[in-house]
């Protein structure tokens, strides 16, 4: 019997690198654990990013296209608690109107070992088959390689006006 | 109690080059009132109209941002008013027509005709936020609610109007947000 390797954990300053290289100035945000130390507390202490804390997760998809009128570009920081709950506002202006509409959705309490697909949570295994539905693209971001498909997909979707999604699958950690 | 249709009339006359957020019943009235490219439909999801104008505001600081809300859409979406208090932005004004109804879905009425939104909006930190009865009183506030430092909020009471059914075909139209977006970038 052997034990594999634990993984290395995922560093939220690659992610955090990603998001600036895609030249986000809002970071619109609801709280998560799974996010909440490798990604939001560092990002309140950036000074080159700008933090829009908000009580809902609905509230994000207004401000993030308020903000694309104006060419400010945003990043939506929630759990997937809350992509649930803010559905009705994410079929209306990533799907409807085709906004780009940049989604980091942090999926607490997915285990590492299984697909998102296969958790035995229900609410992590809905997200990705929701997100078919929409027909949202989405990227997963299990590891550190992974932070490198941030920035040229947040490119992409302010250049096509299309929406995308970062499954955060693993929890970053914060050096 | 004011008719809305009078007192976007009397705004009206004020509008320059402001951006100004519109949404359902206040939508319809106001497109009836004064069409032009700088008007922006909140679109999609009843509440947000709020949030749109803020990410507007925040995108054009340059730019002063009215927004045109009803009632029953910021219940839908009350948590924008502690948003809006955190980050207060000094160019953004807040209308609320207050008539005690969704009167685009049926003219139910809300939950509680008895809420006092400016007291909401104080207590979530928007200082400047006034219960408006008159259509006087609302024409002597206007100059301000389009100078002065915000985030500016009115509660605004207004008598039911039509009922639905309304039509946002064209409100929410590519074309009609392309030209929002081109006279946003001339200036």
């Amino acid at each position: 019997m052997h034990d594999s390797p634990a993984p290395a954990p995922l560093q939220g300053a690659l992610i955090i690198d990603a998001i600036k290289q895609a030249r986000v100035d809002y970071v619109l945000s609801v709280p998560d654990l799974h996010t909440s130390n490798g990604l939001l507390k560092p990002i309140a202490q950036d000074k080159e990013l700008k933090l829009i804390r908000t009580c809902k997760e609905d509230e994000t998809l207004g401000i993030a296209a308020g903000l694309s009128y104006g060419n400010k570009r945003a990043l939506i920081l929630i759990q997937w608690t809350g992509f649930l709950y803010a559905m009705n506002a994410i079929r209306a202006m990533a799907c409807d109107h085709s906004m780009p509409m940049c989604m980091m959705i942090g999926l607490l309490g997915k285990e590492p070992e299984l697909p998102s697909r296969q958790s035995a949570r229900f609410g992590v295994r809905i997200v990705e088959p929701m997100l078919d539905t929409l027909g949202i693209a989405y990227h997963r971001i299990s590891e550190d390689a992974d932070a490198a498909l941030i920035a040229p997909a947040i490119e992409q979707a302010y250049a096509q006006s299309k929406p995308i999604a970062f499954l955060i699958e693993r929890r970053p950690v914060h050096a | 109690m004011i008719d809305r249709k009078k007192a976007w009339a009397a705004l009206a006359r004020h509008i320059t080059d402001e951006i100004v957020v519109a949404t359902y019943s206040s939508a319809t009235d106001w497109i009836a009132t004064i069409d032009r490219p700088l008007n922006y439909f909140s679109f999609g999801a009843m509440g947000l109209a709020s949030s749109h104008a803020l990410g507007l505001a925040l995108a054009r600081p340059d730019k002063r941002v009215i927004v045109l809300d009803g009632d029953g859409s910021l219940l839908m979406n009350l948590g924008t008013l502690v948003t809006i208090g955190a980050v207060a932005p000094k160019n953004f004004a807040h209308i609320v027509a207050h008539n005690g109804s969704y009167e685009a879905n049926g003219g139910h009425p809300i939950p509680n005709k008895q809420t006092d939104f400016a007291g909401i909006a104080r207590s979530s930190g928007i200082a400047k936020a006034q219960r408006i009865d008159t259509l006087a009183g609302f024409e002597a506030a206007i100059p301000n609610l389009l100078t002065e430092e915000g985030p500016l909020f009115v509660d605004l009471i207004v008598e039911q109007g039509e009922l639905g059914p309304r039509s946002y075909k064209d409100m929410y139209s590519r074309v009609r947000r392309q030209a929002f977006r081109e006279a946003l970038q001339a200036g």
